[in-house]
């Protein structure tokens, strides 16, 4: 299953928006309410976003582009955040990617076919000290292999 | 050729300049006296110091992000960002130390090891500020390369080394006609995006991503150039270092070697421009950064639609034919010259001294304007002389001048910088006036506030970090009603500066206007019926203006092409003098002229009433001056208006005209009737670029000059005198002022002018508003804004400082009386026109140039609710008609105008809105109603029969025996 964009009604988007005009700097709130509603910022919601704060397409998708978790489609039902940064490179995070990205016969941001899991590469967690390092699901888990990484996939996925 | 020789330093400072108390410096040992607030880097650059950069442009506010201006300062650690680093008294700065020179050089190794090495084919070779930083910071080698074999971080090579395709490699983007993207030689240094943001104001450019995956990006992620907002004003690809944004002309045509510094001939902001050359061949034109008017600004038209000066269908042979049904006949000058002269003068013997007139051009020089009209009246011998200002902005000059006693605005274009209420009245200067438009936005931005009074929601009232305070949509024709009703607030809820009206105006002639305008019936709640405007809403714009601080009004043809135009602008400069809004930086009454030099074209007595400097011919100590300058006596009778001639045609009483640089058929109202004029003479001669559509009804064509192969002035709409050079020779042969000396002499006048200096000459000796312009002193200032004479030797930037120029300020009465052009059953709809950005006038220039991929042809904006019980669905063929004609194009759907209201632009002949258009006009100046005309829209199939026919016609009138 490749999830689809969601298609949320003028009303709804309208409420989301005008629920957060009041705040000072009120773009990244907006977002962020649209990534908990719909799990991502539809293509279609970002003219109304854009009109309501007037500002252009062009700086709309310059702050989009600039965080990585806003998406354009939804994750899948579970995050795996593979660290990438230079401690965990040193002690084989590449491998440990390689194995899981192999597992679960996805690319690099890519989403399982059922829909369950989605990896994504970060840049660093702070879990040096532990690495190589994880993130699912929002928690980190450290001194990861291959072994390891399975356990907690086959942990999420029952 | 001489070129112009630059008198001011053309260095990019790299940070703008700062107003403030002088703070003294010392760099790398020299002191350095600037004003607080400057950053070092400028201050070094004051000195003569160049500091490397790359992210810093002087017409943008400092980014600090290329690292390569980095300095040391003593007392402080590190190694600031000298662009982003505020002078200090008594600070010293090192820009050259060891540790400095080490640094920038390996912040440059940096840059270079994510661009392509291939300067030598590179299209920004010779002027590339990459390269020459490279040079300056002294970089020989790159010691980062793509290990062999494996895949390489980089954004120019479209495969790494190990052979795979490079993802982050973009290839070009060439979907703008005028310039390219190439991300491949982007350094990510943010000047294009931040000259959309802060010099267009149209944020059309974003950073997309973070880090290493930084891309500058035009709009949205899926758009390209041409599909994102991007208005093609050309400042990215001026701020841009590298090729990475780069002019087609340059890519094609190599880097220009020379520059002549002269003035757009587009609109009347009169953007001073360096036309860029190798040889005769123009390269580009780039926006000068020293002129006054633009400031280092350009749109779309002057910076990029040139091309028509090149176009197939320009005419470089004079043409002539005996009857208008034959083809033309290409002929020699002397020969065309012959056959005009002679039928010129053989129609006075016939029909009478008045039988035959000249309309002058808003688009050629003064010294164009001023022989056509000196060739009326002192070779013709009669006064009738008119010009295309008659149609757009001769309420201006009738209307100004009855209360302030000059016909023209009363600021500098830098004014708009310390205002803080601006009301635009009938414009739309995103469109009709770009680069005064972003001067404006600059100042919304800084927070002024606007107010825009319009029947249509033009981009103003809302658009990226803009939005008006408040947008007063009214009905079309009922400005004077809201323009009374402003007055009604302002007057009754005590608003007015009561010391600035007993000082500088006549205070009787101000309570008689007080007690007029005070009366219930002009209150916005009286005449909201009428107008169509929430009197909430006129209220408390009419309070914002009067207490909100420095106001300025700029209107447009909006106000003027109106049976009340000068009504209008009566009760404009009412506005301003019961505010106390003249006279200072950041008010005035400011009309938005149209071309780049109706302003000219109306000093220089094209008016049938007036000789140059608007004094009326029946004054004989005025016409003595001519009279003794041009040895011949002068006709004091007013001769004929516009409408007059072609009226005077129908009746046969007018037989004979020469129309230079106009277009009246396409451009003047009731198309119809200026058809029935001109195929009622005798002798119609057409002095212009192209077979334009009057030139169907013409007998004799003689080719006319571009502003590029000329000498001259034009005049903006801040009465600012600006320099046009020749830039190449004439393609048809002749400078259009020769021309116009060459027919009269062929009609027996002998003048003897050589250059349009000598013109300027006369025209400083005869009138006292230019009495000190001259050629040199253009030279030396660059520009000068009229009145210049022995009291305002450099010129006047305001006007009115301490005193009307006609004494007294005068209130002038404003009574509201609707148009004779009502909706009814048959035509319930009210049509208004405009122009857009990309189109200028009656598009003969612009439609063959490049920009028609941003407007092919007119379309009809209509509401949809009037376009729903039309059944009209937005693209449809529609037909259009009003009590004088009809015509069919497409329609848009767009709430932009209101319900009632429907809009066109009038910039394609296959369209012909002028169709439409009555010959209603205003009552003291004879300016048409364009704005105004009760129509009906129905859907239809295609273009009507009158298009088609008139089709026909216009090819059959353009037809050219080939050479035999």
């Amino acid at each position: 299953m490749t999830p689809h964009a969601p298609a949320p009604r003028p009303d709804d988007v309208a409420a989301i928006v005008s629920a957060h005009l009041h705040l000072e700097g009120p773009l990244l709130p907006i977002l962020h309410a649209f990534q908990t509603e719909y799990g991502c910022v539809p293509e279609n919601v970002r003219p109304a976003i854009a009109a309501a704060l007037n500002i252009t397409a062009a700086e709309l998708h310059g702050v989009m582009s600039f965080y990585h978790d806003f998406r354009d489609m939804p994750a899948g039902r579970h995050v795996l955040k593979i660290c990438r940064a230079e401690a965990c490179q040193s002690v084989g995070s590449d491998d440990l990617a390689a194995s899981a990205l192999a597992r679960l016969g996805v690319e690099w941001h890519g989403t399982t076919q059922d829909g369950a899991v989605t990896v994504e590469p970060v840049y660093c967690l702070g879990l040096c000290a532990c690495a190589p390092a994880v993130m699912i699901d929002g928690k980190v888990r450290g001194r990861m292999d291959a072994a390891r990484l399975d356990a907690v996939l086959d942990e999420v996925r029952t | 050729m001489k070129d112009f020789i630059i008198p001011w330093d053309d260095a990019d400072m790299g940070t703008p300049a700062r107003e403030g108390p002088p703070v003294t410096l010392t760099i790398d040992g020299f002191d350095v006296t600037v004003p607080e607030g400057t950053s070092v880097m400028r201050a070094a650059a004051e000195a003569g110091l160049q500091i490397p950069k790359l992210c810093a442009s002087d017409n943008m506010e400092a980014f600090g992000s290329c690292r390569l201006c980095a300095v040391e300062i003593e007392g402080r650690r590190g190694t600031p960002a000298s662009c982003t680093t505020p002078v200090t008294p008594g600070m010293v700065v090192h820009t050259q130390t060891p540790k400095i020179v080490k640094l920038r050089r390996s912040v440059m190794e940096l840059y270079i090891s994510d661009h392509p090495l291939d300067c030598l084919t590179c299209s920004a070779n010779g002027d590339c500020e990459l390269q020459d930083m490279a040079g300056m910071v002294g970089l020989r080698d790159v010691r980062y390369r793509a290990p062999a074999g494996r895949d390489a971080a980089n954004h120019f090579r479209t495969r790494d080394t190990s052979g795979q395709v490079n993802p982050a490699y973009i290839p070009k983007d060439e979907s703008n006609p005028y310039f390219t993207y190439d991300p491949a030689k982007c350094i990510v240094c943010s000047r294009c995006v931040r000259a959309c943001d802060e010099v267009q104001g149209t944020f059309a450019l974003t950073i997309e991503g973070r880090g290493f995956d930084s891309r500058v990006s035009f709009g949205a992620r899926t758009d390209d150039a041409l599909a994102s907002d991007c208005v093609s004003c050309g400042a990215c690809v001026q701020a841009c270092p590298t090729a990475t944004l780069q002019e087609k002309s340059v890519i094609e045509l190599g880097t220009p070697q020379r520059s002549v510094i002269t003035t757009c001939a587009y609109c009347g902001v009169g953007c001073s421009f360096k036309a860029e050359l190798n040889g005769d061949r123009l390269v580009r034109m780039v926006p000068y950064k020293h002129g006054k008017a633009n400031r280092g600004h350009s749109c779309v038209k002057g910076r990029f639609a040139y091309g028509y000066a090149n176009h197939k269908d320009r005419i470089l042979n004079p043409m002539i034919r005996d009857r208008i049904d034959q083809p033309w006949r290409e002929v020699g000058w002397d020969e065309a010259l012959t056959f005009a002269a002679r039928r010129m003068r053989g129609l006075q013997d016939r029909y009478g001294r008045n039988s035959i007139g000249v309309i002058t051009s808003s688009r050629s020089t003064n010294e164009e304007t001023y022989l056509v009209q000196k060739l009326a009246r002192a070779v013709f011998r009669n006064n009738n002389t008119d010009t295309c200002a008659r149609v757009c902005h001769s309420p201006t000059g009738y209307g100004l001048g009855q209360a302030f006693g000059t016909s023209a605005g009363t600021q500098d274009f830098d004014s708009v910088a310390h205002a803080d209420v601006v009301v635009v009245i009938g414009a739309n200067p995103t469109d009709g006036h770009p680069v005064f438009a972003s001067r404006l936005k600059k100042r919304l931005r800084q927070g002024a506030r606007l107010i825009v009074i319009d029947p249509r929601r033009i981009d103003l009232v809302k658009s990226p970090h803009i939005r008006a305070a408040h947008h007063l949509p009214l009905r079309p024709g009922t400005n004077v009603a809201v323009v009374t009703a402003m007055a009604h607030v302002i007057v009754t809820e005590g608003l007015m500066d009561q010391a600035f009206i007993r000082e500088r105006c006549d205070w009787d002639e101000f309570q008689d206007y007080a007690a007029f305008v005070a009366d219930p019936r002009h209150s916005p709640e009286a005449t909201a019926m009428l107008t169509g405007v929430n009197p909430d809403d006129l209220r408390a714009a009419a309070r914002l203006y009067a207490t909100g601080g420095n106001g300025a009004i700029y209107y447009g043809l909006g106000v003027t092409e109106h049976s009340q135009g000068s009504t209008t602008v009566m009760g404009i400069a009412n506005l301003a003098m019961l505010t106390g809004n003249i006279g200072r930086p950041g008010v005035g009454v400011n009309p938005l002229r149209g071309q780049n030099n109706v302003q000219g074209s109306c000093d220089m007595g094209s008016f049938p009433h007036e000789l140059p400097g608007y004094r009326h011919v029946k004054n004989p100590d005025v016409r003595a001056i001519f009279e003794e300058a041009w040895g011949v006596p002068i006709d004091p009778e007013p001769g004929l208006r516009i409408p007059n001639m072609l009226d005077a045609a129908v009746e046969g009483t007018f037989k004979g005209l020469y129309c230079q640089g106009e277009d009246i058929l396409q451009s003047d109202p009731d198309t119809k009737h200026v058809a029935a004029g001109l195929a009622a003479m005798e002798c119609v001669i057409v002095h212009d670029l192209f077979l334009n559509e009057t030139a169907n009804y013409a007998h004799v064509f003689l080719p006319g000059s571009t502003f590029l192969e000329k000498d001259g002035t034009f005049t903006n709409a801040e009465r600012r005198i600006n320099r046009v050079r020749r830039v190449m020779a004439p393609r048809n042969g002749y400078a259009d002022w020769e021309v116009t000396q060459l027919l009269a002499n062929a009609m027996g006048a002998g003048w003897t002018y050589t250059h349009p200096a000598q013109i300027m000459d006369e025209i400083a000796a005869t009138t006292p508003s230019f009495a000190g312009v001259d050629y040199a002193l253009l030279e030396e200032k660059g520009s000068v804004q009229w009145p210049c004479n022995e009291a305002h030797p450099e010129g006047t930037p305001l006007m009115h400082v301490d005193g009307f120029v006609r004494g007294r300020g005068r209130f002038i009465v404003t009574e509201y009386v609707a148009t004779d052009e009502r909706t009814g059953p048959r035509f319930p709809l009210l049509l208004t026109t405009g122009r857009i950005l990309s189109q200028y006038n009656v598009g003969a220039q612009t439609r063959r140039t490049e920009n028609v991929v941003w407007h092919a042809e007119d379309v009809l904006e209509i509401h949809p609710h009037d376009a729903e019980v039309r059944g009209v669905s937005d693209g449809d063929w529609v037909h259009l008609a009003s009590r004088a004609g009809e015509t069919s194009l497409r329609a848009v759907l767009t709430d932009r105008v209101s319900p009632g209201v429907v809009y066109t632009t009038f910039h394609h002949p296959d369209t012909q809105a002028n169709v439409i258009t009555t010959d209603y006009s205003d009552w003291a100046t004879n300016c048409p109603e364009y704005k105004v005309t009760a129509v009906q829209v129905r859907l239809s199939n295609g273009p009507t029969d009158w298009q088609e026919g008139y089709n026909a016609h216009a090819e059959r009138a353009r037809r050219i025996l080939a050479a035999e």
